[in-house]
């Protein structure tokens, strides 16, 4: 079916009550930005438990110094495909994929995302490489085991033969290529089907974020794909690129890597980023302190992140360090702007303590330690102290678990106007207790094993059995968050269809909220007027709009 | 459409500004390749968008003041549902399963492609069917 | 393809001028950094190198800034969570902006963020400098061992996996290590000396250490490198100079082998079978 919509978008019942198929035939033929983002959200949190199962092995391996949980190899395969499937699989596509595609269209108005088809498109290329990334652990000679940076030449075809790492290319490719449609689709979203009145400078951070971040994956993922090719071309067609012994340049391959990786780290950042800021506003009861100062943070921010690549090469001792350690520390000041924005966020607002507000504040705290200690890496004699200790491995985990934070935020947030039912508000906050300290239960002793010089990536460690006590408390950290996360497949069960919603049950601000929970086929029956960045709360409190410092208000 | 030709522009002029510096200074060969073409990147898209700019009335959207009803009119054709995704997609998994058991996965693989391809095409032409 | 075009680090000449400005702009916070033998360590250890030591200090200035950047945000934060708790359905006042607030914090951490730079430069250039020195250690790292052998001199050290070879070298006295690989990426790490580099194949990494103490030191290879990563170790063993010239002449007697045995957990070999003992260098890069 083709629906020719028109505008203005004012109907009293559906009129357009999809009359496609139902069942797995609907799931399958659907281009309906909302049921692909539903997909796209359960994929996703599958892949989440699946990586995080893997961690706690990696966990329970490490709990004591001569682990024998897991072999060598095992262990290997594990530690690849934990990174592989949280980066790759989960952290990315919940960013861009999930919660993106479901509330941008929406929040800028449009009655989906300009290429449906090709949206559906990315759902199952993502889908199936997934599928492919995983099935390593059914082959023969186990799952990709390299790392999940596949640095050449320990990916080429001598130091790991193997379907594993074929497969773990191709599962990458498919995934690349879902992430460059999603990207092409959400520029094309953002810049051709806002509502009128929606300018760029009144869209809401979240979209803002969302499209700087799709301006990063077009700029990213192609180079991703290419370095892929030729590292299978490598393996498998006798070319030389990432080889010495042919005249290639393995260091070429940490190039090609890290020009996509760093950008990545952002590609995962931003929409979480986004959806904090859209958190800590509503549950404020406040506009976003600094809305343009916000804006420009993030297009900084995106610009810089792809000029950093090579801190994460100090080591290699053929970068250029003073350029890209600059480059690298100078990204310190826009995400310190985000921080004192979000605090003038809350500050001197009516602060709602719901779960997605804790979970928001959570992911505040959190990052700021994983920001802070993102500044020493970016110096490079600090780095050379500190590179592939486990300081880094905590760094980075500081970061993604206060993405994790925001990701439950936004599920609690936004998951009422997806299904229409709130999810059990008891229940939240005992998981936001067990994920808050749990993480910083997990990832405080690995800082200081890193600074003892417990090297990453490592199975046993017989030589040092004192590093054992912080591995233990960070193994308690790890058990702790996989305990909020079985409190929150609890509560989706306990709250199935249970608490209603409504339309707007937090008092929201932008343009999601002006319409029904769940969304009709096509998004809106009516649009309110657009007059600012915050159209649903115009309209609800046509009385208090958002005034600038030294405002004085004249009729009181 | 000016702030969107702005951004991709910006963007284009900070990367020219970046493979610069960092040509000039470290002659590395990789990075100024990727930084060059992610100045073309911005470029490009950048210079169409303002070329466009240029040429046409401001949209509602762009319009600070526009009211609803000025946005009337045909806002495009949105496939309900389509077939066609789910089998392109299972033809470029068939393709990538080439790279690793076979080549002659790539049968079925490009054939549920160029099916896919066809498919789709017909479909939006004719308006649509699943 | 990459490496040849770059300059070995600090040796740019044209820079130095640079530096000499920076260095004063920094005098002032690595004065503060270098005189606290109060300031706490922040979890790290000074080391037995004159650059880790150096690290060391660089590790504590950022460290203080970072425990007062973080206690500021945190008392904000805590600040605003609990005293703007929601009491009743009021609306607040809805200020956006307030543009002095915000160009403050957006200078403040730039000004911050150049000291930072400046002070990291001083220290980059110190640890990466090469100076002169007639002590020279080639180190060859392979897939699960280490290589060390001593040019001029027919001292070869090996071992793989659970044997841990030992660096021997002098103290107070500048070791110049030529780093390489035989296959695959490999971590040169002792932290000891707060230091670690690639060993990448197809590239000689050159950096000099000057030990401060004498002592036994853990070594260990910190990149992935396949199957027994985890095992790949090796010893750094600082001496006195003559010690270290009479351990590298017991390697020409080969009946006296009374210096060497005192070293057991080194597997000592004339020559080698398993790595050629010439690095493997690629015709582009050196």
């Amino acid at each position: 079916m083709v629906d020719v919509l028109d505008r203005p978008l004012v109907m009293d019942e559906p009129a357009h009550e999809s009359h496609g198929p139902s069942g797995v035939l609907k799931w399958i033929t659907t281009t309906d930005h909302k049921v692909i983002g539903l997909s796209y959200t359960i994929t996703a949190v599958i892949m989440m438990v699946i990586g995080g199962a893997f961690a706690e092995i990696i966990r329970a391996q490490l709990a004591t110094p001569n682990g024998t949980l897991v072999s060598l190899a095992q262990y290997n395969e594990l530690f690849t495909m934990h990174g592989s499937v949280m980066i790759y699989l989960f952290a990315g596509p919940f960013a861009f994929g999930a919660l993106a595609n479901i509330i941008v269209p929406i929040q800028i108005g449009a009655p989906d995302m300009a290429f449906p088809r090709l949206n559906a498109l990315s759902y199952w290329l993502y889908l199936t490489g997934a599928i492919t990334m995983l099935s390593g652990f059914f082959t023969a000679g186990g799952a990709a085991n390299f790392g999940w940076v596949a640095y050449a030449p320990l990916s080429n075809s001598v130091n790991t033969p193997g379907a594993g790492a074929d497969l773990w290319i191709g599962g990458l490719l498919l995934t690349g290529f879902s992430a460059i449609f999603t990207g092409v689709n959400l520029v094309a979203t953002i810049f051709y089907l806002r509502a009128p009145g929606m300018t760029m400078f009144r869209m809401p951070i979240f979209t803002w974020n969302l499209l700087v971040t799709a301006i990063l994956i077009l700029l990213a993922f192609p180079v991703l794909t290419a370095g892929l090719i030729m590292l299978y071309a490598d393996r498998h067609f006798g070319t030389h690129i990432f080889s010495v012994a042919g005249g290639g340049v393995p260091v070429l391959w940490q190039h090609i890597f890290w020009f996509w990786g760093h950008p990545e780290v952002y590609i995962l950042a931003l929409p979480f980023f986004g959806m904090v800021t859209e958190i800590l506003a509503v549950f404020s009861r406040k506009p976003v302190f600094g809305y343009k100062g916000m804006i420009f943070a993030t297009l900084s921010i995106a610009a810089l992140s792809l000029g950093v690549w090579a801190h994460h090469m100090f080591t290699t001792g053929v970068v250029l360090l003073p350029f890209f350690s600059i480059m690298s520390l100078l990204i310190a000041v826009p995400t310190g702007i985000k921080i004192f924005n979000w605090i003038g966020t809350m500050w001197r607002g009516e602060i709602w303590f719901s779960t997605a507000m804790l979970m928001a504040i959570g992911f505040v705290v959190t990052f700021l330690i994983g920001g802070l200690t993102g500044i020493y890496l970016a110096s490079p004699p600090l780095d050379f102290f500190t590179h592939d200790t486990y300081f880094v491995v905590a760094h980075f985990h500081s970061v993604v678990m206060a993405l994790v934070l925001a990701a439950m935020g936004g599920l609690y947030y936004w998951g009422p106007k997806i299904t229409g039912y709130l999810l059990n508000e008891r229940l939240g906050k005992i998981q936001f207790w067990f994920l808050f300290i749990g993480t910083q239960v997990f990832t405080l002793p690995l800082y200081l094993l890193g600074l003892r010089g417990m090297p990453r990536r490592m199975a046993i460690y017989p030589h040092d059995p004192q590093w054992k006590f912080l591995n233990d408390l960070s193994t308690v950290g790890a058990v702790l968050i996989g305990i909020s996360t079985i409190v929150f497949v609890l509560n989706v069960v306990v709250s199935w269809k249970k608490y209603p919603a409504g339309d707007n049950p937090w008092d929201g601000q932008t343009l999601e909220w002006f319409t029904t929970s769940p969304p009709p086929h096509h998004n809106f029956y009516r649009l309110p007027p657009i007059r600012s960045e915050r159209p649903t709360w115009d309209y609800n409190h046509p009385e208090h709009r958002s005034v600038p410092h030294g405002h004085v208000e004249v009729d009181q | 459409m000016k702030t969107e030709a702005k951004i991709m522009l910006g963007l284009g002029l900070f990367f020219g500004l970046m493979v610069a510096v960092y040509w000039n200074w470290g002659h590395e060969n990789a990075g100024s390749v990727m930084m060059f073409s992610g100045m073309l990147l911005g470029f490009l898209p950048g210079s169409y968008y303002y070329w466009w700019s240029r040429r046409m009335r401001a949209r509602p959207e762009d319009n600070p003041n526009a009211t609803q009803s000025q946005g009337a009119g045909v806002v495009g054709a949105f496939p309900g549902t389509s077939i066609w995704p789910f089998t392109m997609g299972m033809g470029a998994f068939f393709v990538v399963l080439a790279l690793v058991f076979g080549i002659w996965f790539l049968v079925p693989g490009l054939a549920l492609v160029v099916w896919a391809l066809f498919g789709g095409t017909a479909e939006s032409r004719r308006g649509g069917k699943v | 393809m990459e490496s040849p075009a770059l300059p070995p680090q600090g040796a740019s000449t044209r820079s130095r001028r640079w530096r000499r400005v920076r260095r004063a702009a920094v005098l002032p916070l690595a004065a503060l950094a270098l005189s606290g033998c109060t300031v706490p360590t922040f979890g790290a250890a000074p080391g037995d190198t004159t650059s880790s030591r150096s690290v060391f200090h660089l590790w504590q200035g950022f460290s203080i800034g970072a425990a007062i950047i973080g206690t500021l945000v945190t008392v904000l934060i805590l600040y605003a969570v609990l005293r703007y708790r929601r009491h009743g359905d009021a609306i607040p006042k809805q200020s956006q902006y307030h543009i002095p607030l915000e160009l403050t914090y957006t200078i403040v951490p730039i000004l911050i963020i150049i000291g930072l730079f400046a002070a990291t430069l001083v220290v980059e250039n110190k640890e990466l400098a090469n100076p002169k020195t007639n002590v020279t250690i080639d180190v060859n790292a392979f897939q699960w061992g280490w290589k060390f052998s001593y040019p001029g001199y027919s001292a070869v050290v090996i071992g793989q996996t659970t044997q841990d070879p030992t660096m021997m070298m002098p103290v107070n006295t500048n070791v110049h290590i030529n780093l390489t690989s035989t296959d695959v990426v490999h971590g040169f790490y002792v932290k000891a000396f707060n230091f670690s580099r690639y060993a990448l194949p197809g590239v000689l990494n050159q950096f000099t250490f000057r030990a401060v103490n004498t002592g036994d030191f853990f070594g260990q290879c910190t990149q992935l490198c396949g199957l027994y990563h985890s095992l790949m170790f090796f010893n750094v063993k600082v001496v006195t100079m003559p010690q270290y010239q009479a351990w590298l002449a017991s390697f020409n007697n080969s009946s006296s082998a009374s210096a060497a045995n005192a070293f057991s957990t080194a597997q000592r070999q004339q020559t080698s079978s398993i790595v050629p003992s010439k690095p493997y260098l690629s015709k582009g890069a050196n």
